[in-house]
C-alpha cells in the first residue's frame, strides 16, 4: 500500500502546475460523476427492459385478450376478453382449471419433497466434509458433477436408466433382486413422480453442498476448540453450533432452491417430452402445454401471471417472516 | 481430538451411497457409449457383449450434431462475453457510486430471477415474431434471438456477484489509481478487474452453463439452421429405434466442454459463490 500510495502528492503537484489542464478536468469529471453511474447500468438495463419487464407487461396484457394463433401475427388486434381467461383457469369444475389446480398440486409437493431433499444432501455432506480427511478433495470435486452437466445431457442419461426394458433400475430391482413381480414403468404412471424427484434431487443437491460449504468456511475454528474443551462432543458441536451458524446462509438457499424448483421446466420436459404423465405434470410444462399444443395465448398467459402472483406472494411473506425473525435475534 | 467411532461409520456410510448416487448416471453413461445397439436396447448389462467406439463416430452422421455444437458454441460464447462486460460495467456502477434509484435497480434486477421463465416465454415469442414482421430482423429463429435472451438470464445473477466481489476490492486502491490519473474507467479496467479475477471468471462460467444447458427457450426459439444441442440431442429417436448408445456418446461429448470448463476453474466459482452468496 505504502509504495502506490507514496508518488501521489508528486502527482497532484504536478497537475496544479499546468493551469490548463486542471479546470476542464475538473468541469468533466462533475459531468461524469453525475451520468457515469447510470451510462454504466445503461446496457443491463435496456437488456432486462426488453427480455423481462416488456414482456412481463405484454403478458399481463396477453392475459386479458382472446389470443389464439389467428392473431399471432398482430397480437394487439386479438380480440378483448376481460377476465374470461382467468374465469377459465380458476373454474375448477372444468377441465382446463382442474387440470391446472392438479398440476399445482402436484408442484407444490414435488418443491417440498426436492428441496427437502436437496437440503437435507447437501447439508450432510456439507457438515460431514468439513474436516479434512484422505480423498476428500476428489469427492468434493465430484460431487460438483451432476451441478456441472448440462441438464439435457444428464435427464436424457436417466430416462434411458428409468427405461422399462432396457433400464439400469428395472434390471437391478426387478432382474437382480427381485423386489417386483414385473418389471415396473417409470416414465408413465404414477411412478413418474418418483422419478422426477430422483433426477431433480440427484442435479439439485450439489448447489445446496456448495453454498452450504461456502457458509461453513465463515464459522471461526475457536468456536469448536472452546465447546471441545468444554465437553461438547463431535454430533453436540454439529447440532449447537454447526446448524445455528447455518441459518443466514439456509435462509438464501432454501428460497433460491424452491423458486428454481417450483419454476422447473427442463428436467420434466427432457424426462417426458411435452406432455408428462398426470403424477409428474409440473406447473411451467403444464402452462407450457396448454399455449402451444392449443394455441391459447391468452389463457396460457394467464396461467402464468397467476403463477407470478402466488411467487411474489409467498416469496414476499418468506422474506418478511425470515427478516422479522433476524430482527428478534438481533435485539 | 480424534472423532468418535459413530461419525465415522455414519459418515463413511453416508459419502459411500452418495457417491454411488452421483457416479451411477456418468457410469452408465460412459458404458453405454461404448456398447453395440444390440446391447443398450436389450436387457441391461453391467458387463457389455463386445466394446464398440463407432457410436462416437456415428452421432456426427445420424443427426447433424457438428452444426448443433457450433450453433452452442456461438450462442453460449457471445452471450457469456457480452453478459459478463454488461455485468461488470452495472456492478462497477452500483458497488462504487451513489445514485439516485440505485437500490430500485438492484432489488428489480435481483427479483427477476424468480419469475418463471415460462413467464417470458410467450411474450418473447410474441416480441420477436413482431419485431420480425415489422422490421425484418429476423430475432425468432435466429441466433441473435437466443443471445439476446440468454445473456439476461444470467446477467442478474453476474451482477449480483460481482457487486460483492468488487466491494471486497478496497476502495483505496481505485482512488490512488484515480489520484494516480486514471478515468473512471482506468480504475475499473486497470485496478478493480484484474482484483477480481476469480469472480469475473466465476460469472463467466456460470453465464456459460447457464446458456449451454437451456432448454426451453432452445426448443421454441430455434429452427432447422440455429437449433441448438439441448434441441438436437432429441434427434436420435426416430420412430423405429433409439439409438440410445449414440446419445449417451453424444451427452459425454456435448458435456465434456462444460464439465472440464467447470472443474478447472471449480476453484474460482466456489470463491466467487462464497462473496456473493454468503453476504
Amino acid at each position: 500500500m505504502t509504495t502506490t500510495a507514496a508518488p501521489v502528492p508528486g502527482e497532484r503537484t504536478a497537475e496544479k502546475n499546468n493551469p490548463g489542464a486542471a479546470p476542464r478536468r475538473r468541469r468533466s469529471g462533475r459531468l461524469r460523476k453525475i451520468g457515469l453511474p447510470y451510462l454504466l447500468l445503461l446496457p443491463a438495463l435496456l437488456l432486462e427492459l426488453l427480455v423481462h419487464l416488456v414482456p412481463m407487461i405484454i403478458g399481463i396484457v396477453v392475459s386479458f385478450r382472446q389470443l389464439t394463433q389467428f392473431y399471432i401475427r398482430d397480437w394487439a388486434t386479438a380480440p378483448w376478453a376481460g377476465f374470461d381467461n382467468y374465469a377459465v383457469s380458476i373454474d375448477f369444475d372444468a377441465p382446463v382449471g382442474e387440470a391446472l389446480v392438479r398440476s399445482f398440486l402436484t408442484t407444490c409437493l414435488f418443491t417440498a419433497l426436492s428441496v427437502g431433499l436437496c437440503w437435507f444432501i447437501g447439508t450432510a455432506a456439507a457438515v460431514f466434509m468439513q474436516e479434512n480427511f484422505r480423498g476428500r478433495g476428489f469427492l468434493r470435486t465430484l460431487f460438483l458433477v451432476p451441478y456441472a452437466l448440462p441438464v439435457y445431457a444428464a435427464v436424457i442419461t436417466w430416462a434411458f436408466m428409468f427405461q422399462r426394458d432396457n433400464g439400469i433400475i428395472n434390471h437391478v430391482i426387478h432382474d437382480q433382486l427381485g423386489l417386483t413381480d414385473s418389471p415396473p414403468f417409470w416414465l408413465i404412471g404414477d411412478n413418474a413422480f418418483v422419478t422426477l424427484l430422483v433426477v431433480s434431487v440427484w442435479k439439485g443437491w450439489p448447489f445446496a453442498f456448495l453454498i452450504m460449504m461456502a457458509g461453513l468456511q465463515n464459522i471461526p475454528r475457536d468456536i469448536y476448540e472452546a465447546a471441545a474443551l468444554d465437553g461438547a462432543g463431535v454430533w453436540q458441536q454439529i447440532r449447537r453450533i454447526t446448524l445455528p451458524s447455518l441459518r443466514p446462509v439456509n435462509q438464501v438457499l432454501v428460497l433460491v432452491l424452491f423458486l428454481w424448483t417450483f419454476n422447473d421446466f427442463n428436467t420434466p420436459f427432457v424426462l417426458f417430452g411435452k406432455a408428462a404423465p398426470e403424477s409428474a405434470d409440473l406447473i411451467s410444462l403444464h402452462i407450457y402445454q396448454s399455449s402451444f399444443q392449443t394455441w391459447n395465448f391468452g389463457t396460457g398467459s394467464a396461467m402464468s401471471v397467476l403463477l407470478l402472483l402466488f411467487l411474489l406472494v409467498v416469496t414476499g411473506l418468506y422474506l418478511l417472516f425470515t427478516s422479522r425473525g433476524k430482527k428478534a435475534t438481533d435485539a | 481430538m480424534a472423532p468418535p467411532q459413530s461419525f465415522l461409520w455414519v459418515r463413511r456410510i453416508f459419502l459411500t451411497l452418495l457417491t454411488v448416487f452421483v457416479v451411477l448416471p456418468v457410469f452408465v453413461m460412459v458404458t453405454s457409449s461404448l456398447k453395440p445397439l444390440e446391447d443398450v436396447s436389450g436387457k441391461f448389462q453391467w458387463i457389455p457383449s463386445g466394446l464398440t467406439i463407432s457410436p462416437y463416430f456415428d452421432i456426427w452422421d445420424t443427426v447433424p450434431l457438428a452444426d448443433y455444437f457450433m450453433n452452442s458454441l456461438v450462442v453460449a460464447g457471445t452471450a457469456t462475453v457480452c453478459s459478463v462486460v454488461i455485468a461488470v460495467f452495472a456492478a462497477y456502477a452500483v458497488s462504487r457510486y451513489n445514485f439516485r434509484g440505485k437500490r430500485v435497480f438492484t432489488v428489480t434486477v435481483l427479483s427477476t430471477q424468480m419469475f418463471p421463465g415460462i413467464l417470458f416465454l410467450l411474450p418473447l415469442f410474441l416480441i420477436y415474431v413482431n419485431i420480425g414482421n415489422a422490421t425484418g430482423i429476423a430475432l425468432f429463429g435466429s441466433r441473435g434471438g437466443l443471445i439476446l435472451t440468454y445473456l439476461t438470464f444470467s446477467l442478474p445473477f453476474s451482477i449480483w456477484m460481482l457487486i460483492g466481489y468488487f466491494d471486497s476490492v478496497p476502495r483505496d486502491l481505485d482512488e490512488a489509481a484515480k489520484v494516480d490519473g486514471c478515468g473512471p474507467l482506468g480504475a475499473l479496467f486497470r485496478v478493480i478487474v484484474p482484483a477480481a479475477i476469480p469472480g469475473i471468471v466465476a460469472v463467466a462460467v456460470y453465464a456459460f452453463m447457464t446458456a449451454w444447458g437451456e432448454v426451453l427457450f432452445a426448443s421454441v426459439m430455434t429452427n432447422d439452421t440455429t437449433r441448438t444441442l439441448a434441441v438436437g440431442l432429441q434427434g436420435y429417436s426416430t420412430q423405429n429405434d433409439v439409438y440410445w448408445n449414440q446419445i449417451m456418446a453424444a451427452s459425454l461429448v456435448v458435456s465434456l466442454p462444460v464439465v472440464a470448463g467447470f472443474l478447472l476453474l471449480q476453484r474460482y466459482l466456489v470463491t466467487g459463490l462464497t462473496a456473493g452468496a454468503v453476504k
